[in-house]
């Protein structure tokens, strides 16, 4: 049995606005030991997915609408507070994207990281130092027995992501969800980052949901991938699958977008438009206005659900998407800038 | 990366005693308790305007604690033949109207103007803190209810408050004192409710969330250390503030009542015949500006020695 298997989950924000349907309908499992990512543009609604398996969605204006999500037999949706505060921080944990305020200012290191095991265990100080000290070490802070009773401010942004990795796994959870773990840090600290997580997942089999809107970061630290757009998955598989084999012309556009995997001196892919107003009905595929593929046919009536096309393998297709030519074709084909885009019209 | 698995598994070998010198020390300290005032003692020490105001402070709570009983004159003796004469050896400072030792009834109106403004600032201090913290983690419908009432009681006129509850609840000393907390914690309730609303945002609170504790847990470790700063100086500001209150209190015969004294009543009383005998309000007015300087230097102090983020060292 997988270690978190989450249903149809769906969580709504209640704004003067309307409702926005930040995630509508999201469906993943997760195993031990393995490391899902989580890729999409911001408001994707990957971070909403997260805050919502750990219930720390504002409330109100966000509700979790429908769902479950199995861990371990329970469902952590439904479960009370107080059993709740039991699987927080003990089984399942989680690194926030800003290092720079996830420590509070006013404790020391140590008081941290002891306070996070005590809320939990029955140790004594001591033998809760060491601990800390040991999960210093382990995350590669030099000097820890030193160290460890700095406050946060005399430390680095890299560092206290550190401190926030090694806080998050004293408790040795069973997973460990990391919400853009990188993406307030400067490029050489992101791999060790990711290293860090990587070497203590291997050591203590922690399964991890690694949210990123980095391509690369997906590529090299992942098993299975969810590529989401606009509240749901729209394509899953293996790292390989996806990256390799990948169908959905979301998918495409967003590995044409990777620096690294264009031409030099060219300017740099963008996908034109905006992602939908959440607000509104989606019928169709959510990406049709900024998709890039010949489109022709009427907008069905709700979403594409996901299909499988073999080995786990699943994309949301719409039957526009041009599964077999290639994105670079039909780029250098049609001009993508007479795509209609949603609102632009309105706009100006 | 390479660099840093390696720095990672040279720290990681099996070390034969993790315990330095140093680790020795931090558990000391942890046997001892909270590391929050230890430290800011510390980071105080080194501040020696507020070392300098601590310390006089001190002798002024001395001098209206102990002063009395070291005087040979008794605060409501009253000698009609002396009245009002100025500063002499026999009387130090002074005589008042009714021949009384202006000395002994310093050093006794002290006593009450500083119990006034330590108790009822410490009233205020618990409520308001607690509430407005209560008030700005919980957010949504129960902090908008909580503070229209704290509105509510600001549009109230203080008097009127204040003679409800004295009326309700029999006049004493002490209940003057907890009357006038019960009014001074309205600023102090929306000062940290709004500390804590810029707070709930950050991601430790979040943090703390995820890692399992308690929402009593969180308001009273990690969200009210973080808004000590504003709240020991808005408390300095609301010692002077208690004690004029008191003054206008008994003025209006609420408080204090003579033949006691406090600051406030007497600097009233100098006040009224300041033309023909200055001493009656200079001395009291002396004592009574000394103590609030020295608060005020104190409480900045603390307000630095507070934030780690202040520490030179």
């Amino acid at each position: 049995m997988a270690l978190l298997e989450v249903e149809d989950l769906a969580t709504h924000f209640h704004t003067r606005e309307g409702t926005v349907r930040a995630v509508d309908g999201v469906s993943f499992s997760i195993d031990k030991g393995e490391t899902l990512g989580i890729v999409g543009e911001s408001g994707s609604g990957k971070s909403v997915t997260c805050y919502s398996l750990m219930r720390l969605i504002p409330e109100p204006p966000g509700r979790i609408e429908r769902g479950v999500a199995r861990f371990d037999g329970q469902d952590l949706l439904q479960m009370g507070k107080s059993d709740l505060r039991h699987i927080r921080g003990d089984r399942i944990s989680m690194i926030f994207q800003d290092p720079m305020t996830s420590l509070n200012p006013y404790l020391r290191i140590s008081t941290q990281l002891i306070e996070a095991q005590q809320t939990h265990r029955d140790i004594d100080n001591k033998a809760a130092l060491f601990k800390a000290i040991e999960g210093l070490e382990e995350v590669g802070i030099p000097d820890a027995s030193n160290r460890v009773k700095s406050y946060p401010h005399e430390f680095s942004g890299g560092m206290r992501q550190r401190v926030m990795i090694a806080m998050a796994l004293i408790n040795e959870p069973d997973l460990l969800i990391a919400d853009e773990p990188t993406t307030a840090l400067d490029v050489t600290v992101q791999a060790q980052i990711l290293d860090i997580i990587k070497q203590r997942q291997e050591r203590l089999g922690t399964a991890v949901i690694l949210v990123t809107h980095d391509l690369g970061v997906v590529a090299g630290n992942c098993d299975k991938v969810n590529v989401m757009y606009a509240g749901q998955i729209v394509e899953s598989g293996s790292a390989e699958q996806v990256f390799y084999e990948a169908k959905h012309a979301y998918t495409r556009s967003l590995q044409k977008t990777i620096p690294s995997l264009q031409e030099k001196g060219q300017e740099l892919y963008t996908i034109p438009g905006l992602p939908p107003d959440l607000t509104k009905t989606i019928n169709g595929c959510a990406f049709h206005p900024r998709c890039p593929f010949p489109k022709t046919g009427a907008a069905e009536t709700g979403r594409p659900t996901l299909k499988d096309v073999g080995d786990g393998h699943c994309f949301a297709d719409c039957g526009y998407c041009d599964s077999s030519g290639s994105i670079e074709d039909v780029l250098a084909k049609g001009d993508t800038d007479d795509i209609q885009l949603p609102g632009e019209g309105v706009e100006a | 990366m390479s660099d840093i698995s390696q720095t990672a598994t040279l720290q990681g070998k099996p070390q034969p005693d993790p315990a330095g010198p140093a680790v020795a020390a931090m558990l000391e300290e942890l046997e001892e308790g909270s590391s929050l005032w230890k430290d800011a003692w510390a980071r105080l020490r080194k501040n020696k305007l507020a070392l300098t105001s601590l310390f006089l402070f001190i002798l002024i709570v001395l001098f209206c604690v102990v002063g009395p009983f070291l005087s040979p004159y008794d605060s409501q003796a009253q000698d009609l033949f002396v009245g009002a004469e100025g500063p002499s050896a026999a009387h130090w400072f002074g005589t008042d109207t009714l021949g009384r030792d202006l000395l002994v009834r310093v050093m006794e109106g002290g006593r009450i103007s500083l119990l006034v403004g330590l108790v009822a600032t410490t009233v205020s201090l618990m409520i308001g803190v607690i509430f407005g913290a209560v008030a700005g983690y919980m957010g949504g419908r129960v902090d908008a209810a909580m503070m229209r009432f704290v509105d509510l009681l600001y549009a109230l006129p203080f008097t009127i408050f204040v003679i409800l509850l004295m009326v309700a609840f029999g006049r004493s000393l002490w209940l003057m004192f907890v009357a006038i907390g019960c009014v001074e914690w309205l600023t102090m309730a929306r000062i940290v409710r709004s500390g804590v609303i810029g707070l709930k945002k950050q991601e430790f609170v979040e943090a703390a969330v995820s890692l399992g504790y308690s929402h009593t847990r969180i308001i009273l470790r990690h969200l009210i250390p973080n808004v000590l700063g504003p709240v020991i100086v808005i408390s300095t500001l609301t010692v002077p503030a208690v004690m004029l209150l008191e003054a206008f209190l008994s003025f209006l015969g609420l408080g204090v009542q003579p033949p006691f004294a406090s600051w406030g009543v007497l600097i009233n009383e100098g006040q009224q015949n300041m033309e023909i005998f200055p001493w009656l309000l200079i001395f009291p007015a002396f004592f009574f500006a000394l103590t609030l300087f020295c608060l005020n230097f104190l409480g900045d102090g603390l307000r630095d020695a507070l934030d780690p983020k202040s520490a030179k060292d």
